[in-house]
Formats: C-alpha cells, sequence, structure tokens
C-alpha cells in the first residue's frame, strides 16, 4: 500500500512537472494571414500596432513566451502612447497588453504541444489525477478503521507549515499571479484543455477555462481524499457531493453550455456581492441585449440575493451556501481541508476579520451603489469619483488580490478559508442574517465538553468554538460555514449543527453543565 | 479584598479563578509548577499524536491572566502552614494568604512493583509525562514495543497514542474482560474486540510482577504472572490515579486518601478548602464515590466554591452522574448510572442492543418492578445530556425513555437512526408496545 503511495506520488509530481514548464517553452510564430484576419475580427484600428507587429513578430519564430509576449506588449504600448499623444483616441487599443499577448499567442503556437494536445493533457492532467488518486486511494486501507484520522497533522511538513507547505504556497501564488496579470504564460495549458473546451462551449479555451476545469479536477479529486477521510461521517459525504456536484454543474458546466446555446454566461448560483460585477454596466448590458434569458438571469440575479439567500440561511444558517453550494468553499472543503487547522484563532483575528470582511462589504456595496447610479444618470463619475477605477480598484484589490492570491495561494499557511474570512462580502452578508436572524446554531451538549480544542483547532474560520462549548454555550457566530468538522472532531459527542426554533437559540443552556439546579439559578441571577 | 492563594492551575483551580474574578476583585494567586498557563490535560494525548500543538490544548492565551488579574506562580509548594496563614515554596519564597485552595489533582497510581521508578516508566497525566513519552517513544525505531499495564481510560488512550506512531503495544489487563468493573459485559466485549482491531496485544487477567532494568537503569522488560517476559522500551502505568497531596502530610490538615472535605468543600483547617480530583468528600454523594478524578466535577467545584468564597455560601451538588470517554474509535456517553454485572444491585435490570455490523450499542438501566429509568451507556450514539437530565430528575420509566428516544439523539444531520430498531429489540424481550415518536423540538425545549 505504501509502495502504491509512492508511486502515486512520483506519477503526480512528473505530471505536475510537465504543468509547470509549460509556460515557459514552445514555439510561436505569427503567420501573415492569422494576423490580418485577427486585425480584421477584434476591429483593431491602429496602423502603428499594426505594420509593428508586421515588422517584429510576423513570420518570425519566437522559442518560449518570454521572447513573444514583450514584442506585442511593447508594440501595443508604443502605439497606443503614441494615439494618446496625438490625440487618436478612436485607435486606442483599450485590450490590456498582457491579454492582447495571450490572444496572439494563442494564434501562434506551433509543435508538439499544439499537433498533440490530447497526450499532453495526458501528461499533465492524465498524470496528475492518476498519481494523486493512487496517493489518496490507499488510505481507504492505511487508515484503518474509520473514524477521525489527525494522526500526524502537526508531524508532517506539508500540514505543519514546513518545506512543502511554502512550496504548495510558492506554486499556488505563482499560478495565481499568471492567471490574472500574466495570462499570456497560460497559453499552453489553454492548447491542453481546447478539446474539452470546444466540444462544450464550441471555442477554444482561455486562460479561466483552464481554471474552471482545472478547479472542477482538484475539486474531484480532493473530495475523493473527502470521502475516505470522513467515511464515518455521512454529513461530511453528502456535503462533498453537493459542492462538488455545484461547482461542476453549475460553476463550470452550465455556463459553458449556455454560450454554445449563444446566451451570455452564467453561474446562477454565484451571488451577488461575491459575484461584485453582476451590476457592471457591461454585464447589465449584455444581458439585456440578450434576449429573455438575459432578463431571466438580472431578475435571478437580484432575486438570489435579496430573497433566496437571506431566506435560506434563515432556515439552515449560512452553511447552505458557503459550504454546501459556494465554489469557494467547494475548493476550501475539499483542496484546503489538509490545511483547515492554520486558521489563527486569536481574539486579535477576529478583531481584524470583523474590521476587514465588513470593510469589503461596504466597499462592494458603495461600489454596486456607483455603478447603479452612473449606469442611470449615465455620467461617469460620482461625486468626483470615477465609477470606473473605483471598479478597477475593487476588481484588482478584492476580486484578484484578495479572493485568488491571498485566499486560496495562502492555504498552506494561514489555512483554508483566508478569503471566506476575512474577504467574503457575500460571507459579510450571509453573517448578518446567520448572527440575528436564523434558526442555525451549533448545540452544546450540556456539560460533557473537556476542553480538549479539538474544535478550535480544526475551525477554519478560527472560530474558538472551545471557548463557547466548555461554558455549555451554544455557538452562534456570524462567519460559522457550518462545515460540521467540530462536531465530526468532538471525542466527546459535544457538539451538533442543528436548525431549531430561534427561541433559546444562543443562550440556551449555558448552566446546564451538570451542576445542580439551585446553583444554576445563582449563576443566571448574576 | 481578600487574597485568594490557589494550588494548582487545572480545570478546578483556573474555573475558580475565573468564577472569582466575575464575582469580585479578591487578589488571586495560582501557583503551579507544572505549567507556566493552564492546558486541557485530556488533550495531552492529541499533542503526542499530531492532531495539535501543545499550544492549543490552552483554552485562554496568555494576556488573559493578566487581564483578569490572575497573578502566575511557577513554582512547587513544599509546605503549608495553615496556623500562619502560609505556603512555602520549593523556591524558598513564602506566600501568605487569607483563603487557599488546594486543587493539585492526582498522579498515576503506583502498587510497588519492582523497578516502577526506572526510567521509561511513567504514567500519562501530566505535561512532563507527555514529555517523557516524546523522549522515549518518539518513533518505532527507539521504542520497539511499548507494555501497558492497567485497563482504564488513561490505558487505551495511551495505547491509541502509541498505536498512531505505529509503535506496537502490549496491554496487559487485570480483569477478564476490559474495564468489566464499570462496563456492563457486552460493551465490555465490544471495547475488546475494538481493541484488537486496532493491532494492540490485549492480554486479559494479566498481571505486572516484575518491570526489569538494561545496565542503564532503564525499563527493558515486564514480567507478568503468566511467567511472560516482555520486552519494551516503555512501560506505561495506567492503572489509576490517587490524589497528589504528599506535600500536605505535615499541614495538619485532615487527609484520606485525598483531603477531606464537606459539601462545602471546606477542610478540617480554618480558610483551606479543596477542590477536584484531590478533594475526598467524607460522605460519597450519591452512588458518585467520595474522590471524583473527573473533568467535570472539578470545574464544578470549581464554580461551586467561587460562590462560597465570593459570600454566597453554596454546597457542591454534582447532579445526575454522567460522563463520556473515547475508546479509539469508539464514543462513549453514559447518563445516570448503568452499573457493570460485578457492582450492580439486584433490582437493576439491563436491556442491551448491539448494533449487528458496526461498533454501536446501548445499554439501558431500570428497576425490575417499577421499570424506573436508571441510566443509559451508549456506544457510538450521540445523546442529548439535557434531556436525559431532565428524565432522570422527572424519574420517567424505561418505556417512557424508548417512546421519547428520538428527541435525545444527538448525532450529527443525516446520520442513520437506530431508534426503531432499539425499541422493537425492547418489544420482544419485554413484551411490550412501545412506538416511538417523532423527534420533537417543542418537547426538547420546553423546561418542566
Amino acid at each position: 500500500m505504501k509502495t502504491i503511495k509512492n508511486i502515486g506520488l512520483i506519477i503526480f509530481l512528473m505530471g505536475l512537472a510537465t504543468f509547470t514548464v509549460l509556460p515557459v517553452i514552445g514555439t510561436y510564430k505569427l503567420s501573415a494571414d492569422t494576423f490580418t484576419e485577427f486585425v480584421a475580427t477584434k476591429g483593431i484600428k491602429s496602423e502603428l500596432f499594426v505594420s509593428e507587429i508586421e515588422s517584429k513578430v510576423v513570420g518570425q519564430s519566437f522559442e518560449g513566451m518570454m521572447a513573444f509576449a514583450p514584442q506585442i506588449t511593447e508594440a501595443l504600448e508604443f502605439a497606443n502612447t503614441a494615439h494618446r499623444k496625438n490625440k487618436e483616441y478612436k485607435k486606442v487599443i483599450y485590450t490590456g497588453p498582457h491579454d492582447m499577448a495571450a490572444e496572439l499567442g494563442k494564434k501562434s503556437g506551433t509543435g508538439f504541444l499544439v499537433e498533440n494536445k490530447g497526450l499532453m493533457w495526458f501528461l499533465t492532467f492524465g498524470l496528475g489525477i492518476i498519481g494523486a488518486l493512487l496517493f489518496i486511494l490507499p488510505n481507504v486501507i492505511l487508515l484503518g478503521q474509520k473514524g477521525i484520522k489527525n494522526d500526524g497533522v502537526y508531524h508532517q511538513s506539508s500540514t505543519n507549515q514546513g518545506w512543502i507547505a511554502w512550496m504548495v504556497f510558492i506554486f499556488l501564488v505563482s499560478f495565481y499571479l499568471i492567471l490574472y496579470f500574466r495570462s499570456e504564460y497560460a497559453v499552453n495549458w489553454t492548447y491542453l484543455v481546447d478539446p474539452i473546451s470546444e466540444s462544450l462551449s464550441g471555442n477554444p479555451a482561455g486562460h479561466w477555462f483552464v481554471y474552471g476545469f482545472m478547479y472542477c479536477t482538484v475539486m474531484s479529486v480532493m473530495a475523493a481524499r473527502m470521502y475516505i477521510k470522513y467515511r464515518h461521517n455521512i454529513y461530511q459525504v453528502v456535503r462533498t457531493t453537493s459542492v462538488l456536484f455545484f461547482q461542476i454543474v453549475f460553476a463550470f458546466l452550465i455556463p459553458e453550455i449556455m454560450v454554445r446555446l449563444q446566451m451570455p454566461y452564467y453561474d446562477f448560483k454565484n451571488a451577488f456581492p461575491l459575484d461584485y460585477d453582476f451590476f457592471f454596466q457591461w454585464n447589465i448590458k449584455s444581458l439585456m441585449n440578450s434576449g429573455g434569458i438575459g432578463v431571466f438571469i438580472l431578475f435571478w440575479g437580484v432575486l438570489l440575493t435579496l430573497v433566496i439567500v437571506p431566506v435560506m440561511v434563515y432556515f439552515f444558517g449560512k452553511r447552505w451556501y458557503c459550504s454546501w453550494v459556494c465554489g469557494c468553499g467547494g475548493l476550501a472543503e475539499t483542496l484546503g481541508d489538509p490545511y483547515r487547522q492554520h486558521s489563527s484563532k486569536s481574539l486579535f483575528s477576529w478583531k481584524v476579520e470583523r474590521w476587514l470582511v465588513h470593510s469589503v462589504l461596504l466597499f462592494a456595496v458603495v461600489m454596486t451603489g456607483m455603478t447603479l447610479y452612473s449606469f442611470f444618470t449615465e455620467t461617469g463619475t460620482v461625486f468626483g469619483l470615477k465609477t470606473s477605477s473605483v471598479q478597477n480598484t475593487y476588481s484588482l484589490l478584492i476580486g484578484a488580490v484578495f479572493a485568488g492570491v491571498i485566499g486560496t495561494g495562502f492555504y498552506p499557511i494561514f489555512g483554508n478559508r483566508v478569503w471566506c474570512r476575512f474577504g467574503c462580502p457575500l460571507a459579510a452578508y450571509l453573517g448578518f442574517v446567520q448572527r440575528f436572524k436564523s434558526r442555525f446554531r451549533i448545540t452544546t451538549n450540556g456539560g460533557q465538553c473537556i476542553s480538549c480544542g479539538n474544535c478550535s483547532t480544526y475551525c477554519e474560520m478560527g472560530i474558538d468554538v472551545r471557548a463557547y462549548a466548555q461554558k455549555g454555550e451554544n455557538i452562534v457566530r456570524s462567519s460559522c460555514v457550518g462545515c460540521g468538522v467540530c462536531s465530526a472532531v468532538c471525542p466527546r459527542g459535544v457538539l451538533k449543527l442543528e436548525n431549531g426554533p430561534e427561541k433559546g437559540r444562543i443562550d440556551s443552556n449555558q448552566v446546564l453543565l451538570g451542576n445542580d439546579v439551585d446553583l444554576m439559578e445563582l449563576m443566571n441571577e448574576k | 479584598m481578600q487574597h485568594i492563594v490557589i494550588i494548582g492551575n487545572g480545570i478546578s483551580g483556573v474555573t475558580l479563578a475565573r468564577h472569582i474574578r466575575k464575582l469580585s476583585d479578591h487578589k488571586i494567586t495560582i501557583i503551579s509548577g507544572e505549567t507556566d498557563y493552564f492546558f486541557s490535560r485530556t488533550a495531552l494525548m492529541y499533542v503526542y499524536m499530531g492532531h495539535m500543538k501543545f499550544e492549543h490544548t490552552q483554552p485562554y492565551e496568555n494576556w488573559f491572566w493578566k487581564k483578569n488579574r490572575i497573578d502566575l506562580v511557577k513554582d512547587f509548594v513544599t509546605t503549608v502552614a495553615p496556623t500562619d496563614n502560609e505556603v512555602h515554596l520549593a523556591s524558598g519564597t513564602k506566600i501568605s494568604y487569607d483563603k487557599l485552595v488546594i486543587a493539585t489533582g492526582s498522579k498515576p497510581n503506583k502498587f510497588g512493583w519492582p523497578g516502577q521508578d526506572l526510567e521509561g516508566v511513567q504514567g500519562l497525566y501530566s505535561k512532563q509525562d507527555l514529555d517523557n513519552l516524546e523522549k522515549f517513544a518518539p518513533d518505532r525505531e527507539t521504542c520497539k514495543r511499548a507494555v501497558i499495564v492497567g485497563g482504564g481510560l488513561i490505558g487505551i488512550e495511551m495505547a491509541e497514542m502509541l498505536r498512531s506512531r505505529k509503535i506496537p503495544v502490549t496491554f496487559l489487563v487485570r480483569e477478564k474482560s476490559f474495564w468489566n468493573g464499570v462496563l456492563p459485559a457486552g460493551e465490555s466485549a465490544l471495547i475488546n474486540e475494538h481493541i484488537l482491531e486496532h493491532h494492540i496485544d490485549l492480554r486479559l487477567e494479566t498481571n505486572l510482577v516484575e518491570i526489569i532494568a538494561d545496565e542503564n537503569g532503564r525499563a527493558k522488560a515486564v514480567i507478568t504472572d503468566k511467567g511472560d517476559t516482555i520486552e519494551c522500551n516503555v512501560v506505561g502505568l495506567t492503572a489509576g490515579v490517587t490524589p497528589n497531596i504528599d506535600f500536605l502530610k505535615s499541614s495538619g490538615i485532615e487527609l484520606g486518601r485525598g483531603v477531606k472535605v464537606n459539601r462545602l468543600l471546606e477542610t478540617s483547617a480554618k480558610n483551606v478548602y479543596a477542590i477536584g480530583d484531590c478533594a475526598e468528600q467524607h460522605e460519597a454523594i450519591g452512588n458518585r464515590r467520595p474522590i471524583e478524578a473527573v473533568w467535570y466535577t472539578g470545574r464544578m467545584m470549581g464554580e461551586a466554591l467561587a460562590q462560597t468564597l465570593c459570600g454566597k455560601s453554596t454546597e457542591y451538588k454534582p447532579g445526575h452522574w454522567f460522563n463520556s470517554a473515547k475508546f479509539l474509535d469508539v464514543e462513549y456517553q453514559t447518563y445516570g448510572w448503568v452499573f457493570s454485572e460485578r457492582n450492580k444491585k439486584d433490582h437493576e435490570q439491563h436491556f442491551h442492543w448491539r448494533h449487528d455490523t458496526e461498533k454501536i450499542c446501548i445499554t439501558i438501566a431500570y428497576d425490575k418492578e417499577s421499570k424506573l429509568f436508571l441510566g443509559i451507556n451508549t456506544f457510538g450514539i450521540r445523546m442529548r445530556h439535557e434531556i436525559f437530565d431532565r428524565w432522570l430528575t422527572e424519574k420517567r420509566t424505561t418505556d417512557y425513555v424508548l417512546e421519547y428516544l428520538k428527541d435525545a439523539n444527538f448525532d450529527p444531520e443525516f446520520y442513520k437512526q437506530y431508534e426503531d430498531q432499539i425499541v422493537s429489540k425492547y418489544n420482544l424481550e419485554s413484551g411490550s408496545t412501545i412506538s416511538t415518536r417523532k423527534k420533537s423540538w417543542k418537547r426538547i425545549f420546553s423546561k418542566t
């Protein structure tokens, strides 16, 4: 069994290594025909850019994206600077330089990779999946009897912030930096999944398709790990199946298929304000131009945020979204599960959390207010602030850096719910509902708590569960995503997630610690 | 404002200090030689197993003590002089008090076995025990086998710990079946099976005779009363605990096995109290033992004494017995009294149900004549404390308990429920016709 695991690890690392070198290898050659066609379809009016590319790029061969991309970005910046100087605003190209490099790069790739997409998919994704499964599946036997198996979590480099964790950290952060800021380096990855993308939406893959596909793959493989690890706990099994289903079907398949059907790309479960650009002008316009389905989506999006989400939180707590449906939550609960113990439980962190997450919510609401105001009044500024620059700031700081780079990249160091805890505006909104108007609570079982601290240690949201449990108090916290792991790891059967009457939800049996009634009443008086 | 000095920073002493601070402005000093800060002893096993770091066992952050004006002194108390209202510390310092509380807990039992003080022979109680285990049994290369002596809760925990590092474990148990002085036969049998499933070499009805040393004075083998010599590098002594009160022998305070206290937790010396594992009631409360080495009783004594010390004289009244534990992967809870065959009285009758394949079972104890519900043990099913506490107070019959058993289920959502199976077996055995009621929030929350 151990041997199978090790072979799996080697196979996985081979796949990972191939995937990792892809961004920097390959030969790029832009043909004159392709470029002419590209200029025509994109409607590029800058003859400067066209001539620059024609003279410096077209017909030549570049080894690696490092050689190819600077030609494009420099040409673009050169052309745009000249046009702006000459006030030829119609000729300015508004596609970002790195997006332009990615688009042209995609059309210029040549050689083995482009001709053997299937094989290369197997050597990257294929090996990764097979290797990871070989590494994970033997645990059915190796973990022994079913039950909580956290043995060695704090002895292993990978799960105790050791060097392996730091390597994973570097890998994830670099991956997200490429994804958000240097998409041209993801071009080779897009070739791997072209056949899949074409079969779904009919279009070749972009880097976001790579991300979406990878997201689903990683979640599926790590869900297998969850199923094995928590095989004694049906709540975890059902919940994992649910997040996996919503990711694959709602976040991945349906939007791609909608594109094939000439509909707008939309993830029906992604609620505003997590889906922060839902009310952006371009989105509203594109939805309104998409006929009935567009109007429906617009209606659905508003209904989801204003009615469905809060009503469901009332009945089931925030968990129905955060750990049963949400994509971010889905990754956190599968890929992130080995790192859940790293969330800080200090009072200081809780303070930071409240300031930060509510600031982001405020930011999102103000930005959306400005957006809608600008949309209806058709002005670009509100109180002298440019709506578009506020939007861009949010997209960069919150959408890309916080949610992506920090949110996932920091898994191995700060735990798997950094984004959900400190940054997600939707979580903050749901938190209000959960805290003040909901049937959900984690019930503490009378006086059975022995203060061991397993619950607090494994709370991914950094809630000091023990602090409540040892006082016999129920846990009603706005941040709780209801993953159920505190209940799972409790050795004494103290915690239970439940939806019950609101009455007595918070301070119900604070003093039923076993001490006799007189003392209980005495304590109550204070 | 009085100066209240507490010896021991375990759950009893710390609960006391916290509650005194909630209720008053008294000066509070906690003396402990074990660790700088309070930690949860029950979680030491998880540190060794790698589930947690030691810091995770500390329920309060380090700033908590200063902020709440609880002074911490790291030292051992050597003598208590009630006549001078003073305690003497190992460092030579003397601390005077207005009120003194002894909360020094327990130490592992040693029954005079030859070799019991050798290196590599230890209990599992204190932080130092954890450090020693880490030193003598860091992995299976250093510790080729461990022998554990004493089949109780700490013994099985220690076995689980060592197995988590793949160290072979031999488990010597005096009884015919694991913990059968406490558990009824069916449950004890279930745990025997589970111990074997975990590849622990369980030797029932086997006693330790002697621990043999190597040339460096370290344990190298044990000899059992069956005549076997078992080579090992670590010997765990887990045959129960005894109050940790040797330092009080010259104090003049009345001692039994523990520090003798009345229901107000007062000792024989004026202004001196004792709480937690080290306190011994003059007369046992109900079916409880005079000395209760249980986590929650320590906490409850701390809560009760805090009231007394802050002016509201309050007796220690622990209410209905309950407890819980975990045997490897099997959780155990108990509410009320279920005695083992060895200890049960004639009027106590048992109903036992066990799952066909899973390690799940329950035992309900009831009065043969009146059918009065006496208590329940559950393995692999979680139960709601509040509900059983209420049923015991209301003196419900077993038929009532079974009828409403679904109200008491505390397993996580979507878990398979066994109440119907349990009740149909009971009906079959007793000729009753009980049918289970659906769980009702209204009943669960009604506080009659």
